[in-house]
């Protein structure tokens, strides 16, 4: 994708397309500004001027949420949660598409069709049936209960993504390896995890940001507090504390700063991999 | 050896074109000595690598996704409050009760409302906007970090910051007063006629930036030089972008919509956030998902909630299959039933 050279018509001058574009941003960020804002403010301010700024700037909000065991442990939890079903998609999802794309087997259609069909399940149409499986494997309120599922439910976007990119790796590349003495398995370690990183890169930030968004699957798995991720914290700590609007913003604008780091980290990545699943 | 690696046109998706490697696979080491209890144990390996490399992928997909589905189907056909195992089979009662529960064509009607909604507000928005930033302005990563963010805030966020600010009470009725559009204040979560328009402007916040995003991607897709050919013939810019370069976004708007019909017929959380499922109902913006959830789960009608569970997942089968018959064929290149045959 290179930058573009050609001259545009100027007959949309300037002034307003950014006019336009500072419009759009502004009402894109400004809910997110408020709640990060109201964290700053003392309820006193927010019910007398609910659409004020800060005056004075109040940071105790923060330092109680900062301070607060109940949003480190969830925070841990999440973290947690994130990794390990990131990790865990990206590694079965790999080895699954590595198969698909270059071995030849009586089932590969049949099962590349059934990970394509996945894309029609979303977890909320299964989250009753999914709930009484992770019950019966003893996994309800224990973080693998919402991980292993979440791994279940990566694999379709992720063998979707990922199968395109191991069919491109070209064939003689395998032979050289192969005449080098490298077995199927050395290759696929030594050759297809590098090769394929673009695709996974993709794939694992989807999965990260998916993961540490996901709210009904520990809404049904997790009940005690101290097994909460951070979407099921925000909303107890909204409805605990439901008078102290300042606390809850706090608590939310912290809640969210780590999955807006990483996505700020790996933005390039992600509007790419949109592009190739696009044209893919 | 790395070196030459390393210049392969492998950064990229491309299915189409490239030969299918894996078809050669069993034959595709030379082999200097093709005895025939040597070719027998390579099969063997082959299995045993197809099976160690797909099994827990597969294992792990069938158990938590697959079977999980198949007993919403299973449920589905039982009358059952969760306790003990089903015994109570009502066959297809469960199903007839559907199509005359009135609650039911309530939320398929809310349902319709969001997807056609999405799609009429959305589409041309993100289209529109896309072509506007596409041009070569100062700041365009910023402005595509930026318009991203609500995508990227949970659910949850943004149904508890949103709900805040749509309080009665609450900060947007305040910036209407200040800015002397007192008498739009309102009721905006609460009011049944208003609150599945607020429903809508949520869902719009959050997902136009995805929307803005691909249609931006598809456009850098579409090589500069056509509509340079056509600007040199003189056709103005409103024409290019009618004739050039609306249809060569094509792709990536039908799949763009497809996207966005699947999410509306599936759209759970930011109700189930904002309004739980007791008020979403008297509210008017329940959705099937939070009716299901509320069948099931919450009312102990888990028989019933399964058999919804499966009409949901039947009705985005068909609008999937339909659209991709008619619609999304030469784009997906049949990405659905294709398989790797």
């Amino acid at each position: 994708m290179r930058a573009r050279t050609a001259e545009r018509p100027q007959k949309w001058g300037n002034p307003f397309t950014y006019f336009v574009a500072l419009l759009f941003i502004g009402l894109c960020v400004a809910p997110v500004l408020y709640i990060v804002l109201g964290g700053f403010r003392t309820n006193a301010q927010i019910s007398t001027s609910p659409a004020g700024l800060p005056e004075p700037w109040v940071a105790g909000n923060y330092l109680d949420v900062l301070g607060s065991v109940t949003f480190w442990g969830e925070f841990a939890n999440s973290l947690v949660v994130a990794l390990a079903s990131t990790v865990g998609t990206v590694v079965l999802g790999l080895m699954v598409s590595f198969v698909l794309a270059r071995y030849d087997f009586r089932f590969k259609g049949a099962m590349y069709s059934l990970f394509a069909a996945g894309l029609m399940f979303p977890m909320v149409i299964a989250i009753t049936p999914l709930y009484i499986v992770v019950k019966n494997l003893g996994l309800v309120d224990n973080l693998l209960g919402v991980i292993v599922p979440q791994i279940a439910f990566g694999l379709p976007t992720t063998v979707i993504i990922l199968v395109p990119f191991l069919r491109a790796i070209p064939r003689e590349i395998e032979e050289a390896a192969a005449i080098d003495g490298t077995g199927r398995l050395g290759f696929f370690f030594r050759m297809v995890v590098p090769l394929s990183r673009p695709g996974v890169v993709t794939v694992g930030i989807l999965g990260f940001i998916g993961s540490w968004n996901n709210y009904v699957l520990p809404l049904y798995v997790l009940n005690s507090q101290a097994n909460f991720t951070l979407p099921l914290g925000v909303q107890a700590f909204s409805s605990q504390y439901s008078v102290d609007t300042a606390k809850v913003l706090a608590f939310t604008s912290l809640a969210m700063l780590p999955a807006m780091a990483f996505f700020a980290a790996f933005e390039k990545k992600i509007v790419g991999g949109l592009t190739g699943a696009v044209k893919g | 050896m790395s070196n030459t690696l390393g210049t392969e046109p492998v950064d990229g998706p491309q299915s189409q074109g490239t030969p299918r490697a894996g078809r050669a696979a069993p034959s595709a080491r030379p082999a200097p000595r093709p005895a025939a209890p040597r070719r027998r144990r390579g099969r063997a390996k082959l299995r045993f690598e197809i099976a160690v490399l797909s099994g827990p992928a597969v294992l792990v997909f069938l158990a938590f996704v697959i079977f999980p589905v198949a007993l919403a189907a299973f449920y589905g056909f039982y009358r059952w409050h969760g306790y003990g195992p089903p015994t109570d089979w009502v066959g297809l009662r469960n199903y007839r009760l559907i199509l005359t529960d009135p609650a039911f064509q309530q939320v398929l009607w809310h349902t319709g409302v969001i997807l056609v909604l999405s799609l009429a507000v959305q589409g041309p928005l993100a289209i529109g906007l896309a072509l506007l930033l596409n041009q070569r302005i100062r700041g365009r990563s910023a402005i595509r970090i930026l318009i991203f963010v609500p995508y990227v805030v949970s659910e949850v966020i943004v149904g508890t910051g949103w709900s805040l600010m749509l309080q009665s009470n609450g900060a947007l009725n305040d910036l209407l007063a200040h800015v002397g559009l007192g008498f739009l204040r309102a009721d905006w979560l609460a009011d049944p006629d208003l609150a599945i328009w607020t429903l809508l402007g949520i869902i719009s916040w959050k997902y136009i930036g995805f929307a803005v995003i691909l249609m931006l991607a598809g456009l850098q897709s579409i090589p500069e030089e056509l509509s340079e050919a056509a600007q040199i013939d003189g056709a103005s810019y409103w024409q290019i972008q009618r004739l050039v370069t609306l249809p060569l976004l094509g792709p990536t708007i039908r799949i763009w919509a497809f996207l966005s019909i699947i999410g509306s017929l599936q759209l759970f959380d930011l109700v189930y956030i904002i309004w739980g499922p007791y008020v979403a109902g008297t509210a008017g913006t329940s959705t099937m998902a939070i009716y299901m959830v509320g069948q099931g789960r919450n009312a102990g009608n888990y028989g019933y909630g399964s058999a919804i569970a499966v009409v949901m997942f039947l009705i985005s089968l068909v609008v999937a299959l339909l659209y991709q018959r008619f619609l999304l064929r030469r784009d997906l290149r049949g990405a659905l039933t294709e398989g790797a045959s």
